[in-house]
Protein backbone atom coordinates (compact mmCIF):
# COMPACT_ATOMS: atom_id res chain seq x y z
CA UNK A 1 0.00 0.00 0.00
CA UNK A 2 1.41 3.83 -0.54
CA UNK A 3 1.15 6.31 1.62
CA UNK A 4 1.33 10.25 0.76
CA UNK A 5 4.07 11.84 3.32
CA UNK A 6 4.80 15.52 3.02
CA UNK A 7 7.42 17.36 4.20
CA UNK A 8 8.04 21.47 4.81
CA UNK A 9 11.62 23.45 4.80
CA UNK A 10 11.48 26.42 5.86
CA UNK A 11 13.70 29.42 5.19
CA UNK A 12 15.05 30.38 8.36
CA UNK A 13 16.82 33.58 8.03
CA UNK A 14 13.56 34.94 6.03
CA UNK A 15 11.04 33.92 8.09
CA UNK A 16 9.48 36.87 10.26
CA UNK A 17 7.58 34.59 12.60
CA UNK A 18 4.31 36.16 11.94
CA UNK A 19 2.58 32.54 13.15
CA UNK A 20 0.06 32.91 10.38
CA UNK A 21 1.42 29.48 9.11
CA UNK A 22 0.04 27.65 12.83
CA UNK A 23 -3.18 28.93 12.53
CA UNK A 24 -3.22 27.46 8.49
CA UNK A 25 -1.50 24.28 9.28
CA UNK A 26 -4.76 21.34 10.07
CA UNK A 27 -1.68 18.87 12.08
CA UNK A 28 0.01 21.78 14.24
CA UNK A 29 3.09 20.67 12.64
CA UNK A 30 4.42 24.03 12.80
CA UNK A 31 5.73 25.82 15.85
CA UNK A 32 7.88 29.28 16.59
CA UNK A 33 11.49 28.27 17.65
CA UNK A 34 13.44 29.59 20.91
CA UNK A 35 15.89 30.84 19.10
CA UNK A 36 16.27 33.81 16.97
CA UNK A 37 17.82 33.91 13.18
CA UNK A 38 20.22 37.17 12.55
CA UNK A 39 16.89 39.86 12.31
CA UNK A 40 15.85 39.10 15.88
CA UNK A 41 12.59 37.12 15.17
CA UNK A 42 12.09 33.45 16.15
CA UNK A 43 11.39 31.95 13.28
CA UNK A 44 8.99 29.02 12.76
CA UNK A 45 10.17 25.17 13.08
CA UNK A 46 8.66 22.09 12.06
CA UNK A 47 7.67 19.86 15.54
CA UNK A 48 6.63 16.25 14.34
CA UNK A 49 6.46 14.37 11.17
CA UNK A 50 2.77 14.50 10.54
CA UNK A 51 2.74 16.78 7.44
CA UNK A 52 0.99 15.73 4.26
CA UNK A 53 2.53 18.37 2.49
CA UNK A 54 -1.31 20.20 2.27
CA UNK A 55 0.57 23.41 1.35
CA UNK A 56 -2.00 25.50 3.75
CA UNK A 57 0.90 26.82 5.30
CA UNK A 58 3.34 28.16 2.38
CA UNK A 59 0.26 29.80 0.81
CA UNK A 60 -0.18 31.65 3.78
CA UNK A 61 3.29 32.83 4.53
CA UNK A 62 3.49 36.47 3.30
CA UNK A 63 7.15 36.20 2.92
CA UNK A 64 7.01 32.59 0.96
CA UNK A 65 9.47 30.75 3.02
CA UNK A 66 8.04 27.51 2.93
CA UNK A 67 9.04 24.93 0.26
CA UNK A 68 6.52 21.85 0.15
CA UNK A 69 7.72 18.19 -1.07
CA UNK A 70 5.27 15.80 -1.20
CA UNK A 71 5.64 12.08 -2.11
CA UNK A 72 4.31 8.84 -2.69
CA UNK A 73 6.06 5.84 -0.70
CA UNK A 74 5.08 2.27 -0.17
CA UNK A 75 4.86 0.73 2.85
CA UNK A 76 5.24 -2.92 3.49
CA UNK B 1 15.52 20.25 16.62
CA UNK B 2 14.04 20.82 13.10
CA UNK B 3 16.34 18.14 11.27
CA UNK B 4 14.74 15.28 13.93
CA UNK B 5 11.60 15.49 12.08
CA UNK B 6 12.69 16.48 8.48
CA UNK B 7 12.23 13.55 6.47
CA UNK B 8 15.29 14.52 3.88
CA UNK B 9 14.63 11.39 1.85
CA UNK B 10 11.98 13.20 -0.15
CA UNK B 11 13.52 17.01 -0.29
CA UNK B 12 13.99 16.50 -3.79
CA UNK B 13 13.09 18.84 -6.71
CA UNK B 14 10.48 16.67 -8.26
CA UNK B 15 8.54 16.18 -5.07
CA UNK B 16 8.42 19.59 -4.73
CA UNK B 17 4.65 21.19 -4.27
CA UNK B 18 5.24 24.24 -3.39
CA UNK B 19 7.79 27.37 -3.74
CA UNK B 20 7.78 30.59 -3.71
CA UNK B 21 7.41 31.53 -7.43
CA UNK B 22 10.65 33.03 -9.54
CA UNK B 23 8.66 35.96 -10.29
CA UNK B 24 9.04 36.99 -6.95
CA UNK B 25 12.86 38.99 -6.66
CA UNK B 26 14.78 36.87 -4.20
CA UNK B 27 15.19 39.15 -1.71
CA UNK B 28 13.73 40.17 2.05
CA UNK B 29 10.21 41.69 1.31
CA UNK B 30 10.25 45.33 3.07
CA UNK B 31 6.59 44.62 4.73
CA UNK B 32 6.20 43.84 8.29
CA UNK B 33 5.39 40.25 9.37
CA UNK B 34 2.08 39.12 8.61
CA UNK B 35 1.56 41.55 6.54
CA UNK B 36 -0.88 40.28 3.42
CA UNK B 37 1.10 42.23 0.93
CA UNK B 38 3.52 39.37 0.60
CA UNK B 39 0.99 36.72 0.10
CA UNK B 40 -0.92 39.14 -2.70
CA UNK B 41 2.17 39.65 -4.44
CA UNK B 42 2.71 36.40 -4.57
CA UNK B 43 -0.56 35.55 -5.73
CA UNK B 44 -0.10 37.99 -8.36
CA UNK B 45 2.95 36.91 -9.83
CA UNK B 46 2.35 33.10 -9.44
CA UNK B 47 -1.29 33.81 -12.15
CA UNK B 48 1.20 35.74 -14.42
CA UNK B 49 3.90 32.41 -13.92
CA UNK B 50 0.71 30.11 -14.84
CA UNK B 51 -0.77 31.91 -17.81
CA UNK B 52 3.23 32.48 -19.15
CA UNK B 53 2.45 36.33 -20.09
CA UNK B 54 5.21 38.14 -17.24
CA UNK B 55 7.17 39.34 -20.29
CA UNK B 56 4.07 41.07 -21.45
CA UNK B 57 2.62 42.40 -17.88
CA UNK B 58 3.45 46.09 -17.26
CA UNK B 59 2.27 47.02 -13.38
CA UNK B 60 2.24 50.51 -11.47
CA UNK B 61 2.98 50.25 -8.45
CA UNK B 62 1.30 53.23 -6.17
CA UNK B 63 2.71 55.19 -3.01
CA UNK B 64 1.96 53.59 -0.10
CA UNK B 65 3.86 50.26 1.68
CA UNK B 66 3.75 49.03 -1.56
CA UNK B 67 5.23 51.84 -3.30
CA UNK B 68 8.56 49.39 -2.94
CA UNK B 69 6.37 46.57 -5.43
CA UNK B 70 8.69 47.40 -8.57
CA UNK B 71 11.66 46.21 -5.95
CA UNK B 72 10.09 42.57 -5.57
CA UNK B 73 8.10 41.47 -8.04
CA UNK B 74 9.94 40.68 -11.66
CA UNK B 75 8.35 42.04 -13.70
CA UNK B 76 8.37 45.87 -15.94
CA UNK B 77 7.02 48.46 -13.14
CA UNK B 78 6.61 51.42 -13.36
CA UNK B 79 5.83 54.13 -10.39
CA UNK B 80 2.70 56.35 -10.32
CA UNK B 81 2.79 59.96 -8.51
CA UNK B 82 0.31 59.41 -5.37
CA UNK B 83 -2.96 58.11 -6.71
CA UNK B 84 -2.81 58.44 -10.02
CA UNK B 85 -1.82 55.16 -10.67
CA UNK B 86 -5.14 54.24 -12.83
CA UNK B 87 -4.12 57.01 -14.79
CA UNK B 88 -1.00 55.78 -15.60
CA UNK B 89 -2.35 52.77 -16.09
CA UNK B 90 -4.54 54.11 -18.71
CA UNK B 91 -1.72 55.58 -20.84
CA UNK B 92 -0.11 52.34 -20.89
CA UNK B 93 -2.76 50.53 -21.95
CA UNK B 94 -3.57 52.53 -24.82
CA UNK B 95 0.08 52.77 -25.94
CA UNK B 96 0.21 48.61 -25.54
CA UNK B 97 -3.08 47.22 -26.13
CA UNK B 98 -1.76 43.83 -26.39
CA UNK B 99 0.45 44.19 -23.05
CA UNK B 100 -1.68 43.11 -19.52
CA UNK B 101 -1.40 45.86 -17.42
CA UNK B 102 -2.73 45.91 -13.72
CA UNK B 103 -2.14 49.03 -10.45
CA UNK B 104 -1.56 47.67 -7.29
CA UNK B 105 -2.79 50.14 -4.96
CA UNK B 106 -3.90 50.55 -1.00
CA UNK B 107 -6.94 52.31 0.13
CA UNK B 108 -4.91 55.50 0.81
CA UNK B 109 -3.97 55.51 -2.66
CA UNK B 110 -6.59 54.35 -4.52
CA UNK B 111 -9.65 56.19 -2.33
CA UNK B 112 -8.63 58.80 -0.63
CA UNK B 113 -6.02 60.86 -2.90
CA UNK B 114 -6.59 59.12 -6.29
CA UNK B 115 -10.71 59.16 -6.14
CA UNK B 116 -10.93 60.77 -9.36
CA UNK B 117 -8.26 59.15 -11.35
CA UNK B 118 -9.95 55.70 -9.91
CA UNK B 119 -13.34 56.94 -10.52
CA UNK B 120 -12.79 58.30 -14.12
CA UNK B 121 -10.36 55.53 -14.97
CA UNK B 122 -13.50 52.68 -14.10
CA UNK B 123 -15.70 55.02 -15.23
CA UNK B 124 -14.31 55.19 -19.51
CA UNK B 125 -14.26 51.05 -18.74
CA UNK B 126 -9.75 50.99 -19.93
CA UNK B 127 -8.87 47.63 -20.21
CA UNK B 128 -6.84 47.17 -17.30
CA UNK B 129 -6.93 44.99 -13.97
CA UNK B 130 -7.42 47.37 -10.48
CA UNK B 131 -5.91 45.37 -7.24
CA UNK B 132 -6.88 47.33 -4.50
CA UNK B 133 -5.63 46.19 -1.29
CA UNK B 134 -7.78 47.62 1.95
CA UNK B 135 -6.74 47.58 5.34
CA UNK B 136 -8.92 50.37 7.01
CA UNK B 137 -5.74 52.57 7.70
CA UNK B 138 -2.31 54.70 6.24
CA UNK B 139 -0.41 51.87 7.41
CA UNK B 140 3.07 53.20 6.15
CA UNK B 141 3.09 56.82 7.54
CA UNK B 142 2.27 55.97 10.80
CA UNK B 143 -1.64 54.41 11.09
CA UNK B 144 -3.40 57.71 10.89
CA UNK B 145 -7.12 57.62 9.84
CA UNK B 146 -8.14 56.22 6.17
CA UNK B 147 -11.72 56.78 4.58
CA UNK B 148 -11.70 53.01 4.86
CA UNK B 149 -11.45 53.32 8.32
CA UNK B 150 -14.35 51.60 9.93
CA UNK B 151 -16.24 53.56 12.62
CA UNK B 152 -15.44 53.33 16.04
CA UNK B 153 -12.21 52.28 14.54
CA UNK B 154 -9.02 53.38 16.65
CA UNK B 155 -6.22 55.10 14.52
CA UNK B 156 -3.46 57.77 15.23
CA UNK B 157 -5.12 60.45 14.20
CA UNK B 158 -8.91 59.02 15.47
CA UNK B 159 -7.57 58.06 19.10
CA UNK B 160 -11.02 57.56 20.94
CA UNK B 161 -12.18 55.77 17.58
CA UNK B 162 -13.78 57.00 14.51
CA UNK B 163 -16.73 59.44 15.29
CA UNK B 164 -18.83 59.85 12.17
CA UNK B 165 -20.82 62.66 12.99
CA UNK B 166 -17.30 64.51 12.40
CA UNK B 167 -15.01 62.65 10.61
CA UNK B 168 -17.54 61.19 8.23
CA UNK B 169 -18.53 57.75 7.34
CA UNK B 170 -15.72 54.61 6.01
CA UNK B 171 -16.00 54.95 2.30
CA UNK B 172 -17.33 51.48 0.28
CA UNK B 173 -15.37 52.63 -3.48
CA UNK B 174 -15.52 49.08 -4.63
CA UNK B 175 -19.70 49.05 -4.36
CA UNK B 176 -19.06 53.12 -5.41
CA UNK B 177 -17.39 51.96 -9.04
CA UNK B 178 -19.58 48.45 -9.29
CA UNK B 179 -22.53 50.92 -10.45
CA UNK B 180 -20.64 52.01 -13.60
CA UNK B 181 -20.92 50.60 -16.91
CA UNK B 182 -17.09 50.22 -17.85
CA UNK B 183 -16.40 47.71 -15.07
CA UNK B 184 -17.02 44.31 -16.06
CA UNK B 185 -15.72 42.48 -12.66
CA UNK B 186 -15.57 43.42 -9.46
CA UNK B 187 -15.00 41.19 -6.47
CA UNK B 188 -13.48 41.12 -2.63
CA UNK B 189 -11.45 38.70 -1.38
CA UNK B 190 -9.08 38.14 1.19
CA UNK B 191 -5.35 36.73 1.89
CA UNK B 192 -5.36 35.87 5.72
CA UNK B 193 -6.37 31.83 5.30
CA UNK B 194 -5.48 29.56 2.61
CA UNK B 195 -9.02 29.21 1.50
CA UNK B 196 -9.72 32.87 1.09
CA UNK B 197 -5.73 33.08 -0.39
CA UNK B 198 -6.96 30.63 -3.02
CA UNK B 199 -9.94 32.11 -3.96
CA UNK B 200 -8.05 35.38 -4.60
CA UNK B 201 -6.29 33.73 -6.84
CA UNK B 202 -8.50 32.59 -8.74
CA UNK B 203 -10.23 36.33 -9.14
CA UNK B 204 -6.89 37.56 -10.11
CA UNK B 205 -6.63 34.66 -12.75
CA UNK B 206 -10.29 35.38 -13.96
CA UNK B 207 -9.42 39.13 -14.28
CA UNK B 208 -6.34 38.69 -16.41
CA UNK B 209 -8.53 36.45 -18.43
CA UNK B 210 -11.30 38.86 -18.65
CA UNK B 211 -8.53 41.77 -19.76
CA UNK B 212 -7.23 39.37 -22.03
CA UNK B 213 -10.51 39.33 -23.90
CA UNK B 214 -10.97 43.40 -23.48
CA UNK B 215 -14.29 43.39 -21.64
CA UNK B 216 -13.27 46.35 -19.25
CA UNK B 217 -12.05 47.14 -16.14
CA UNK B 218 -11.78 44.46 -13.59
CA UNK B 219 -11.39 45.80 -10.26
CA UNK B 220 -10.27 43.17 -7.20
CA UNK B 221 -10.52 44.04 -3.67
CA UNK B 222 -8.31 42.58 -0.93
CA UNK B 223 -9.74 42.95 2.57
CA UNK B 224 -6.29 42.97 4.48
CA UNK B 225 -4.78 43.26 7.62
CA UNK B 226 -2.56 45.62 9.33
CA UNK B 227 -1.18 44.70 11.92
CA UNK B 228 1.50 47.54 12.84
CA UNK B 229 -1.19 49.86 12.57
CA UNK B 230 -3.98 48.23 14.60
CA UNK B 231 -1.29 47.77 17.11
CA UNK B 232 -2.07 43.69 17.61
CA UNK B 233 0.03 40.34 16.72
CA UNK B 234 -0.53 39.36 13.24
CA UNK B 235 -2.77 36.44 14.24
CA UNK B 236 -5.04 39.14 16.53
CA UNK B 237 -5.61 41.10 13.62
CA UNK B 238 -6.57 38.35 11.68
CA UNK B 239 -9.17 37.74 14.49
CA UNK B 240 -9.93 41.29 14.45
CA UNK B 241 -10.55 41.18 10.27
CA UNK B 242 -12.91 38.57 10.18
CA UNK B 243 -14.59 39.70 13.44
CA UNK B 244 -14.98 43.51 12.29
CA UNK B 245 -13.74 44.54 8.77
CA UNK B 246 -15.68 41.76 7.57
CA UNK B 247 -19.61 42.09 8.58
CA UNK B 248 -18.86 45.97 6.96
CA UNK B 249 -16.53 44.62 3.74
CA UNK B 250 -18.35 41.40 2.63
CA UNK B 251 -15.97 39.14 1.06
CA UNK B 252 -17.41 37.75 -2.30
CA UNK B 253 -18.23 38.87 -5.72
CA UNK B 254 -20.20 42.09 -6.45
CA UNK B 255 -20.00 42.19 -9.99
CA UNK B 256 -19.77 39.64 -13.15
CA UNK B 257 -19.99 39.80 -16.45
CA UNK B 258 -21.12 43.17 -16.60
CA UNK B 259 -24.15 42.43 -13.88
CA UNK B 260 -24.16 43.25 -10.26
CA UNK B 261 -24.42 40.78 -7.62
CA UNK B 262 -27.18 41.36 -4.81
CA UNK B 263 -25.59 41.14 -1.47
CA UNK B 264 -27.20 40.32 2.03
CA UNK B 265 -28.03 44.31 3.76
CA UNK B 266 -25.01 45.24 6.06
CA UNK B 267 -26.27 46.27 9.32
Amino acid sequence: MAKIIGDIAINNERCKGCEVCIAACPFTVIAMSKEVNSKGYHFAIKVNGECTGCTNCAIVCPDGVITVYRAKVATV
Amino acid sequence: MEEQFAKTEIRKPENIVYKKTDLMVDRPLSYCPGCGHGTAHRMLMEVLEEMDIADKTIGVSPVGCSVLAYDFLNIDMLGAAHGRAPALATAIKRLWPNHFVFTYQGDGDLAAIGTAETIHACNRGENITIIFINNGIYGMTGGQMAPTTLPGMRSSTSPYGRDVATMGHPLKITELISHLPGVYYVTRQAVHTPNHVRKTKKAIRKALELQKENKGLCFIEIVSNCNSGWKMTPVQSNKWMEENMFPFYQLGDIKVDGKLIELPKTS
